[in-house]
């Protein structure tokens, strides 16, 4: 399973905004930690990552500046500012809303015990 | 292989990878360098995995994915960026190079935009009609050293070139003042319009500097002549819409300001647009770099079937050119408007593409306009061997004879480039090598046809 485009772009801003949130990083790093998340289900790729990088820099959610840490090259980090916080909790209430509303409908056709007709793919 | 050579032709794959996405506009050298080194980042990882360094660098590149999709999506975050390159450059080395241009170019249109003020000093008065014989011959002389010093600025032109330039400027301030040219008179006319085409030329010798032997540089003026047009014809059309807003808004509070646009805005102003539409061609060559020959190819067709249609006019009514000045003077245009097809489809033809329909097409308005014009020297010649000669028939029929020596011969390597006798670089070094001839002619217009006519 793959998860479709628009969901991908859709997921996008609110996940480069959490994985900033735990540590300042880099694109690279960004984009293994999502596949990591994801258990690689989630194809993101470079022409989505670094616009919407420089998208939220220029709206001021993510700060960037070159660094070079001992042994390795230098690079360009992103962290996240007070207005990208603001915008990670509204993106997460937002989130919520629309997963408690996916819930709520999956879990009633639960309890008809249609859901187990859904094979749940990927979860191990 | 060892693990060094590897290294190295990775290193050298990483040098192309950066020319590839230097060329996108989109994309800036922090982006570059971002992107580069998540492309590191990849490759590394998938040596560790036990891949060798090439194998390593096509894997991680085709995961990057198509440079076009990258790019789009870069676009589509920065369109700015694309604008942006209108005035500004990439890297830091151009960025402060451009600046030096910008202030420059500043520095030269002001001083065109004085200079075109300065005989006020004097007396010499736009609005006065007297001083229409002052202006018409020397407004070129006001503002082209301007241009032509910005070039030289520019190319880093070497001392001697700098003085033929400022000898060559002299000489047309001779030629504009020193003869004694009543105010109605022909020759006044035709130094106005001689001069300002030598003067050109000039500034073609700055903008050569060094090269000025090469055929593919004297082309690049080419180029540059037709885009310094065209900038400067969207600038008037700006600067229309400028005046029209002054005057409209400054009259809905009761002032009039035409005096102020008269006298400063439209003469300060085109002198300046003069240098800006210069540095414009200078600074971006590549955004409209192919507005003049697409001209050239929406027009020649059109040209071509009008010029037929005369031809079968003049055939089916037998009706002979009636050879008013006015006439010479329109079919002059003419030879010079078929001139200028040519040139600028040639400025834009590949070298070494094959002859294709475009080039018979040309072949055709070369020789139908050639057909026209010899009836009309026909004409002529009965007409001055009758009357006797002016300033402006001897003007006129000398360019008629040096346009129609240019396109015969270029009707003549036509024939042979379509018929694949002629490589297209002849054609090219033809037109090029013409280049001195109008200088020539030009300067024999405002220097020696005065005084062979007294002057009149």
């Amino acid at each position: 399973m793959k998860v479709g485009k628009d969901l991908v772009a859709a997921s996008a801003t609110p996940m480069v905004l959490g994985i900033l949130a735990e540590e300042e990083s880099y694109g690279y790093a960004i984009l293994k930690r999502i596949n990591e998340l994801s258990g690689g289900e989630l194809d993101w790729t470079e022409g989505l990552l670094y616009p919407l990088l420089h998208r939220l820099e220029r709206l001021g959610c993510v700060e960037s500046s070159w660094q070079s840490v001992t042994g390795e090259r230098r690079r360009k980090y992103y962290r996240l500012t007070e207005a990208g916080l603001a915008e990670l909790a509204e993106q997460r209430r937002q989130w919520a809303t629309v997963m408690d509303a996916l819930k709520g409908i999956w879990l009633g056709l639960g309890d008809r015990g249609t859901l187990t007709a859904i094979p749940l793919e990927g979860r191990a | 292989m060892t693990a060094r050579e590897g290294q190295e032709e990775l290193e050298a794959q990483f040098a192309q990878w950066r020319q590839y996405v230097g060329r996108r506009r989109e994309m800036r050298p922090p982006d570059a360098d971002e992107l580069e080194d998540h492309l590191r980042g990849s490759v590394d990882e998938l040596v560790e995995a036990g891949l060798n360094a090439d194998e390593a660098f096509l894997v991680a590149v085709k995961r990057m994915g198509s440079l076009d999709d990258l790019s789009r999506e870069f676009a589509r975050e920065h369109s700015e960026r694309l604008w942006k390159q209108l005035v500004l450059t990439a890297s830091p080395a151009a960025d402060a190079r451009s600046r030096r241009d910008l202030r420059v170019m500043a520095f030269c249109a002001a001083g065109a935009a004085l200079s075109i003020k300065a005989p006020e000093l004097f007396g010499v008065r736009l609005d006065n009609d007297a001083s229409a014989s002052f202006y018409g011959p020397n407004v070129s002389l006001l503002v082209l050293p301007w241009l032509a010093g910005f070039l030289a600025w520019r190319r880093q032109a070497r001392r001697s070139l700098i003085g033929i330039l400022v000898a060559l400027f002299a000489l047309g301030a001779v030629a504009a003042n020193a003869y004694p040219l009543a105010d109605r008179s022909q020759s006044l006319v035709i130094t106005s319009i001689h001069l300002p085409i030598a003067l050109w030329l000039v500034v073609g010798l700055a903008y050569l500097a060094d090269d000025w032997r090469s055929s593919r540089r004297r082309m690049d003026f080419i180029r540059f002549t037709g885009e310094w047009f065209i900038y400067f014809v969207l600038m008037a059309l700006g600067g229309g819409v400028l005046t029209a807003f002054t005057t409209g808004a400054f009259k809905a509070i009761g002032i009039v300001p035409q005096d102020f646009i008269a006298q400063w805005l439209l003469p300060c102003g085109a002198a300046a647009g003069v240098v800006v539409a210069g540095w414009l061609v200078e600074a971006k060559q590549s955004v409209v770099e192919n507005i003049a020959p697409v001209l050239t190819r929406l027009f020649t067709p059109l040209f071509t079937a009008v010029l037929l249609a005369f031809l079968v006019a003049i055939g089916w009514t037998s009706n002979g050119i009636d050879v008013e000045r006015q006439a010479l003077i329109l079919f002059d245009l003419l030879l010079v408007i078929v001139l200028g097809l040519l040139l600028y489809s040639i400025s834009a033809r590949d070298p070494l593409a094959p002859p294709d329909l475009f080039d018979k097409l040309q072949l055709a308005l070369v020789v139908s306009a050639l057909a026209i014009d010899v009836l009309v020297l026909l004409a002529i010649t009965g007409r001055i061997t009758e009357y006797g000669t002016t300033p402006n028939k001897a003007a006129a029929l000398g360019e008629n004879v040096i346009l129609l020596a240019n396109l015969a011969w270029s009707a003549w390597l036509l024939l042979g480039l379509v018929r694949r006798r002629t490589p297209f670089a002849t054609l090219e070094r033809w037109q090029t090598g013409y280049l001195p001839v109008y200088a020539a002619w030009a300067w024999i217009a405002a220097l020696v046809l005065p005084p062979l006519f007294n002057y009149a």
